[in-house]
């Protein structure tokens, strides 16, 4: 038998999650493309953000959560047994709603992630080039000991950037990654996505509706079944499509507002 | 139903683009009239008033376009409104059809020509075509809109009969050329002022299909020296 090639970022396979006994997302199949940006839209509740956490095992952490299905990352299953999340975590990092700095240098936050992971090279030169590629470097090259609590929210969220890219992960989720940020803080994210995007792929979580189609390739959305208020995916395509002509009435009524 | 102060502007826009459609068709109208009529006074006043038209497009593409900025209008509200950018430029070229027109009655004045019997009923069909192709516009009837543009068969019907006049009062009456030729050009407006509706029909089926796709008129008379469009 052949083996299938696995060209996606991410493939997602029947997967349905559980909180307890309610199951909060049901049926989700997706690919992901790799080294694009990925936005998942929807209303409040219809699992965007349980969706996005599933990814990379994040809902472990979360007692009597269960998934169903698979999520597929290179051909593998990323909830098979014998595979470690953590190590899942450092090759699909996530930066989160609120910047969540450590309370130690700007330096100590890029440096820590590679540090309890082994990495033996020059620090040094992986925090430049981790604060560069998130487009922070400027900024605080001349400032790396101090706190990157004395940081702006944009600064932070940037940090935090930094600091995932620092364990070089392959794919960067985004859970609302701007909500706490002012609109130029919010660009800035938004071109440095870009720009991270030849070489990472991106799935990002937002509310805005505006920035998914601003920032991103292809974009999912989601709803919940009103009947059993559990979340599904309803239309799934490129950005332009979805934000000039969705083929599903649900997907209209949300973009243009007349729902949600 | 969400989004009330958007939807409530949309419906105040289409009806802006409805009213620019009837100073138009009533442009056209009076215009073919007062060259039958040889009626300069009202000519003058056409010819004049295309400026009340293009204000009013003005007026539209500025309300639309803060709409855009202000609403961020998506999926079917972005489409309409883009449309409808589109169908207030198709109809302030008709009006500019109904000032050449106005125009050029007032050029003839005075001359001894026949006002071909033709343009009145191109005028009329071609306004009919113009007003149905707008209802069926802010009605978002795209079944309506695809079957207006094979009227215009019988304008180009009509612009072939008319054509052939003036070419024979021409070689009948060579030292009137200069006058007759300018008879040629009303002709020919109202001809385009027919192919233009069409453009507009197609602007339907896209809100609501999203395709935009060009409608098959049977009209290639003078496509191959047609460089408007």
């Amino acid at each position: 038998m052949m083996e299938r090639e696995h060209t996606m970022a991410l493939e997602v396979r029947e997967m349905d999650f559980y909180y307890g006994s309610f199951r909060a997302v049901k049926n989700v199949n997706l690919d992901i493309e790799p080294r694009k940006i990925t936005a998942i839209i929807g209303p409040s509740g219809c699992g965007k953000s349980t969706v996005i956490r599933c990814f990379n095992r994040m809902n472990d952490l979360i007692p009597g959560t269960r998934l169903t299905g698979e999520v597929l990352f290179h051909g593998q299953n990323i909830y098979a047994t014998d595979v470690d999340p953590v190590q899942i975590r450092r090759l699909i990092g996530m930066v989160f709603q609120k910047p969540n700095p450590f309370p130690k240098s700007i330096y100590e936050n890029v440096a820590w992630g590679a540090r309890i992971n082994g990495f033996t090279g020059n620090m040094d030169d992986l925090v430049e080039e981790s604060l560069s590629q998130a487009a922070l470097w400027d900024e605080v090259k001349d400032s790396l000991s101090k706190s990157a609590l004395a940081l702006s929210g944009g600064q932070q969220q940037r940090l935090c950037i930094a600091r995932a890219l620092a364990v070089k992960p392959e794919i960067i989720l985004m859970d609302e990654p701007c909500s706490a940020l002012d609109p130029i803080a919010t660009l800035k994210i938004e071109d440095l996505m870009r720009e991270l995007s030849v070489h990472y792929t991106i799935i990002i979580v937002t509310h805005n509706m505006q920035q998914a189609a601003r920032a991103s390739d292809y974009t999912a959305f989601f709803t919940m079944d009103t009947t059993d208020r559990a979340g599904l995916l309803v239309e799934y395509g490129e950005t332009n499509q979805i934000f000039t002509n969705p083929k599903d009435q649900r997907t209209e009524d949300y973009i243009t507002g007349r729902f949600g | 139903m969400t989004r009330e102060a958007l939807t409530r502007q949309i419906h105040h826009i289409q009806d802006e683009v409805l009213l620019l459609g009837s100073m138009v068709e009533q442009a056209m109208l009076q215009a073919v009239q007062a060259l039958r009529n040889r009626d300069v006074p009202a000519a003058n006043r056409i010819y004049r008033d295309d400026s009340y038209i293009n204000d009013k497009r003005y007026a539209i593409e500025n309300a639309i376009l803060i709409l855009i900025a202000t609403q961020q209008p998506m999926a079917r509200d972005l489409r309409l409104l883009a449309a409808m950018l589109e169908v207030i430029n198709e109809l302030e070229r008709m009006g500019d059809y109904a000032k050449g027109v106005a125009k050029i009655a007032r050029k003839i004045d005075g001359e001894d020509l026949p006002i071909p019997t033709g343009f009145d009923r191109m005028a009329q069909l071609a306004v009919e075509m113009l007003h149905r192709a707008l209802s069926a516009f802010v009605r978002e009837s795209a079944a309506e809109a695809s079957s207006i543009p094979r009227e215009d068969d019988q304008v180009d019907a009509l612009y072939n009969q008319v054509y052939r006049q003036i070419i024979n009062w021409m070689i009948a009456n060579p030292n009137t050329i200069d006058h007759a030729n300018l008879l040629m050009w009303v002709a020919h407006n109202l001809e385009r002022m027919a192919d233009r509706v069409t453009n507009i029909c197609e602007r339907t089926v896209f809100i609501v299909t999203g395709e935009l796709m060009e409608m098959d008129t049977t009209d290639d008379e003078d496509a191959d020296f047609d460089d408007e469009d």
